[in-house]
C-alpha cells in the first residue's frame, strides 16, 4: 500500500507493531493504542521515532499528555463511509495543537484527499497505486471551501469580504 | 432570489468535474460498485427498480424561471419528459443513464442548480418555509440564514460520513410549513428580549422505523452564535452515532438513548470549545448574504382590485381561488399555490411542458420566482391580486387549477413499489385512486382540511406517521398490506398518528378511507370543526369501530 507524505509516494520509515511483536531495538514503529497507552514510558525512552495507531472509537483526549513525545497518529477509516477519524483529527489540530504527522489509514481512496487535507492530514496510507499517483492533482480539485478548519484555507465568506473591501477602497 | 457568486459557481463546476472523474472510473472498472455507490449518493443518484434516480437539490424551496427551465431541459433531454417533486424541495429523474449524469448536472450547474448531498450520510439540502419573504407576519427571510447554513454545509470536511443521513430545515413563521419537528435539527427564528435573532434549536425529530418529534435542545441561540452550534450538535454525532445498525444510526436514536438532558450537555461542552472560533458570524457576512438576495419592486396595488371583483362571479374561479391563493405581506398581492395533485395523477409530478409553461407564467405573473413546498406543490410567490383570474385560466390550460389545496387529494406519497427499490407496497396507485374517490369538489370542500400522507415502507418517505390520516404499505405473506392510522400532523403542534387497527389489503383501502370520512362528518361538532379537533376531541375509537364493524 502506497504512503503518499508532503504530497509524494514515499517509503514508510514506520514499522507498524502488533500488540504483542517483541520491540526492535532501534527505527521507527507505529504502536497500536492499547500497547502505547500500557508501555508509554518504555517506548518513548527508546531511540526511534514513535508513532500510535487511534482507533476511531477511542477518546483522542487520552493521547493529550504524550502530543509532544511522539512523532506520529495514526487515525482509522475502517471503510470510507466511517467519518469518525475526521472529527478525531481536527480536534488533535485544532484543539489539542498536534504538529507531528497525522496518517489515515485504512480504506483511503482518492475521493477523501481533500477533507483529508482540510481536517489536518498530512500523510495518506493510499489503498490503490493510481489512486496515491494522482494525489496532488486530486488535492487540487477544489479551490473554493465553504468551512473554516485548521488548515488555514481562506473560506468563501471571508473571500467575499476581502473583494467587499477592495472593491470599497476602489470606488 | 438568491444569485450565485463567482465562488458559488466555481464550486459547483468542480464538483461537477470531480463526479465526471468518478463516472469515469466507475465506467472503466476502477471503481468498484460499492466504492462508487457513497460516491454517487453523494451527489444524488440512487439506483432504483428500473434505472439510475437522479435527486436535485432546491435549496429552501426558491427557484428562478431559469432554473425551472434547466430542470424541464434535464427532465426532457435526459429523461422521459417529467419530474417528482419531493418532500425535502428536492425533484427527481427516474429515468436517467449513468454516463449522461456529468452532462445533466453541468446544465444544471451553468444556472446554478447542483445535486450535492440530496442522499448518502452527509448533511443534506437544508429545507424552509415556502412561503419564505412573502409571508406575513414572519420575525424575518429564514432563506437568509438557510444559505449561510446551506454554505457551510456543503462538502464539509468533518460531517461528509455521518453515521446517517442529517436533515435540517427552518421556519420563521408561528405556522411551521417546513415540518422542523421531524428534522434532525429543526430551526425556530426568533427574537431575544433585545430585539435580537436568533433560534430555538430543536434536535432529534425523523420518522421512519422509528419515529420521534424533535426537542428542544436550546430556547435561544444568537445568530452569530448558529453555525457552531450546529457543528457542536454534528460533532457529538458524529463521534457517538451508532454505526453498527442502520436503523438506529440517526441522531434521534443518540438523543433518545442518551437523553436530551445529557445529549444537550454534550454539546454544550463541545461548544464552549469552538464557540468563539472563526464559525463565529459577523453581521457583515450576514449582510452581504442578505444582499444577495433580491425582492421585487412592488407596486401600491389595491386590495380589492376590480378584475377579482368581477371574477368572484365564477364559481370555478372562486373554488380555486379560496383554496390556493393566500395572503402575502405586501397589500394587493398573493401568494398562490398550484396544486401538482391532479385528479388521477401521481402526486408531486410535473412534465417538462409544464415547468416551461410555469416558468412563463411566473415571468409574467410573479417577478420569476417559484417556489416548492414540502407538501410536493408548487407556489408562485408574488401575484399581484388583479392578475389572478388571468393566471387562473392560464394555469387551468396546463392541468394546473385542481381546487385541492390542503384538501383531502392534496396528498403526499412517496414513489413506492411503482419506482423504489426499498418499498415494500405501492403508493401512487393508492394515491391516484383516492384522488378519484374524493374527485367531487364540493365533497372535497365539505370535508374541509385533512392530510392524507402514504409510504410504500417504512422509511417514511411520504411522512405517514404525520399525515392526519397516514397510509403505510408493508408486506405480510407475499401480500401488499396497508396500515392506517389517524391524528398525526407536521406543524408546529407536530404528532404522530395512532394505529386504528389491523392493516387492510389494497383493495380495500380508499373503502376504508371513505369509512373513516364518512365517520368524521357524522361526528364533528360543527362544520368548522376541522377533522384533526374531531380525532383529537374523540380519539381513535369511533373511527376505528366504523372501520372495522363490517370488516
Amino acid at each position: 500500500m502506497p504512503l503518499v507524505k508532503g504530497g509524494k509516494i514515499t517509503d514508510d520509515s514506520f514499522a507498524k507493531l502488533a500488540v504483542d511483536t517483541p520491540l526492535p531495538e532501534g527505527g521507527d514503529i507505529l504502536v497500536p493504542a492499547e500497547r502505547f497507552i500500557g508501555e508509554a514510558d518504555a517506548l518513548l525512552n527508546r531511540s526511534g521515532k514513535v508513532g500510535v495507531i487511534w482507533p476511531n472509537s477511542r477518546d483522542i483526549s487520552e493521547l493529550v499528555p504524550y502530543l509532544g513525545r511522539i512523532a506520529a497518529v495514526a487515525l482509522v477509516f475502517p471503510t470510507f463511509r466511517d467519518g469518525r477519524a475526521y472529527s478525531q483529527a481536527r480536534l488533535l489540530r485544532e484543539r489539542y495543537n498536534y504538529r507531528g504527522e497525522l496518517r489515515a489509514t485504512g480504506q483511503i481512496l482518492r475521493d477523501q484527499f481533500v477533507f483529508m487535507l482540510r481536517a489536518g492530514f498530512d500523510s495518506f496510507e493510499v489503498k490503490k497505486q493510481a489512486d496515491a499517483e494522482a494525489f496532488m492533482q486530486t488535492a487540487k480539485r477544489y479551490s473554493v471551501f465553504y468551512q473554516p478548519t485548521g488548515d488555514g484555507r481562506i473560506t468563501a465568506l471571508h473571500r467575499r469580504m476581502q473583494l467587499r473591501h477592495s472593491e470599497g477602497v476602489g470606488t | 432570489m438568491y444569485a450565485y457568486d463567482e465562488i458559488d459557481r466555481t464550486l459547483v463546476n468542480e464538483r461537477v468535474s470531480e463526479f465526471r472523474d468518478q463516472v469515469k472510473r466507475r465506467l472503466s472498472g476502477e471503481l468498484t460498485e460499492d466504492e462508487f455507490k457513497i460516491l454517487r449518493l453523494q451527489n444524488g443518484v440512487y439506483l432504483q427498480l428500473h434505472a439510475y434516480m437522479f435527486r436535485v437539490a432546491i435549496p429552501y424551496g426558491t427557484l428562478a424561471t431559469n432554473q425551472l427551465r434547466a430542470l424541464a431541459h434535464v427532465a426532457r433531454k435526459y429523461d422521459r419528459g417529467y419530474g417528482h417533486f419531493t418532500t425535502r424541495q428536492n425533484i427527481q429523474f427516474n429515468w436517467i443513464k449513468l454516463a449522461e449524469l456529468p452532462d445533466a448536472l453541468e446544465d444544471l450547474a451553468k444556472v446554478g442548480i447542483h445535486a450535492m448531498q440530496t442522499s448518502g450520510n452527509n448533511m443534506r439540502n437544508v429545507t424552509s418555509d415556502q412561503w419564505a419573504g412573502v409571508a406575513p407576519g414572519e420575525i424575518e427571510d429564514p432563506r437568509i440564514w438557510s444559505e449561510l447554513i446551506r454554505q457551510h454545509t456543503t462538502l464539509h470536511p468533518e460531517f461528509s460520513f455521518l453515521p446517517r443521513k442529517f436533515k435540517i430545515a427552518i421556519t420563521a413563521s408561528d405556522h411551521d410549513r417546513a415540518a422542523i419537528k421531524i428534522h434532525d435539527i429543526g430551526l425556530r427564528l426568533i427574537k431575544n428580549e433585545k430585539g435580537e435573532t436568533g433560534f430555538e434549536v430543536l434536535v432529534g425529530g425523523g420518522l421512519g422505523r422509528t419515529p420521534f418529534i424533535a426537542k428542544t435542545i436550546k430556547h435561544f441561540v444568537h445568530g452569530r452564535d448558529i453555525l457552531s452550534y450546529i457543528e457542536a450538535i454534528l460533532r457529538v454525532y458524529n463521534q457517538y452515532g451508532r454505526r453498527d445498525n442502520i436503523y438506529k444510526a440517526r441522531i434521534k436514536i443518540l438523543v433518545h438513548e442518551l437523553g436530551i438532558e445529557k445529549f444537550s450537555r454534550e454539546v454544550e461542552a463541545e461548544w464552549q470549545h469552538i464557540r468563539n472560533s472563526s464559525l463565529q458570524i459577523d453581521d457583515e457576512v450576514i449582510e452581504d448574504i442578505r444582499s444577495r438576495f433580491t425582492y421585487p419592486a412592488y407596486e401600491k396595488l389595491p386590495h380589492m382590485p376590480d378584475e377579482l371583483r368581477q371574477a368572484a362571479a365564477d364559481p370555478d374561479f372562486e373554488a380555486w381561488r379560496k383554496n390556493s391563493v393566500a395572503p402575502h405581506k405586501v397589500p394587493g398581492y398573493s401568494i398562490v399555490t398550484i396544486s401538482l395533485k391532479p385528479t388521477g395523477g401521481p402526486p408531486g409530478d410535473a412534465t417538462a411542458e409544464q415547468m416551461d409553461a410555469l416558468a412563463d407564467l411566473a415571468d409574467k405573473f410573479s417577478f420569476g420566482e417559484i417556489r416548492v413546498g414540502h407538501e410536493q406543490n408548487l407556489a408562485l410567490p408574488h401575484v399581484a391580486k388583479r392578475d389572478l383570474p388571468a393566471l387562473w385560466k392560464a394555469l387551468d390550460k396546463l392541468g394546473l387549477a385542481t381546487p385541492n389545496v390542503n384538501l383531502i387529494t392534496d396528498i403526499i406519497a412517496c414513489p413506492g413499489l411503482d419506482y423504489c427499490s426499498l418499498a415494500n407496497a405501492r403508493s401512487i396507485p393508492i394515491a391516484q385512486e383516492l384522488t378519484r374517490r374524493f374527485a367531487n369538489h364540493e365533497l372535497a370542500n365539505l370535508i374541509g382540511r385533512l392530510h392524507i400522507n402514504i409510504s410504500g415502507c417504512i422509511n417514511a418517505c411520504g411522512h405517514h406517521h404525520v399525515g392526519h390520516i397516514g397510509i403505510l404499505g408493508v408486506e405480510k405473506n407475499g401480500e401488499e398490506v396497508y396500515q392506517i392510522t389517524i391524528g398525526g400532523r407536521a406543524d408546529e403542534n407536530a404528532a404522530l398518528g395512532t394505529l386504528i387497527g389491523p392493516g387492510v389489503k389494497f383493495d380495500e383501502v380508499a373503502d376504508v378511507i371513505e369509512d373513516i370520512v364518512e365517520a368524521y362528518l357524522a361526528l364533528r361538532e360543527r362544520p368548522e370543526e376541522l377533522f384533526m379537533d374531531t380525532v383529537k376531541r374523540l380519539g381513535v375509537e369511533p373511527f376505528k369501530e366504523r372501520v372495522y364493524a363490517t370488516r
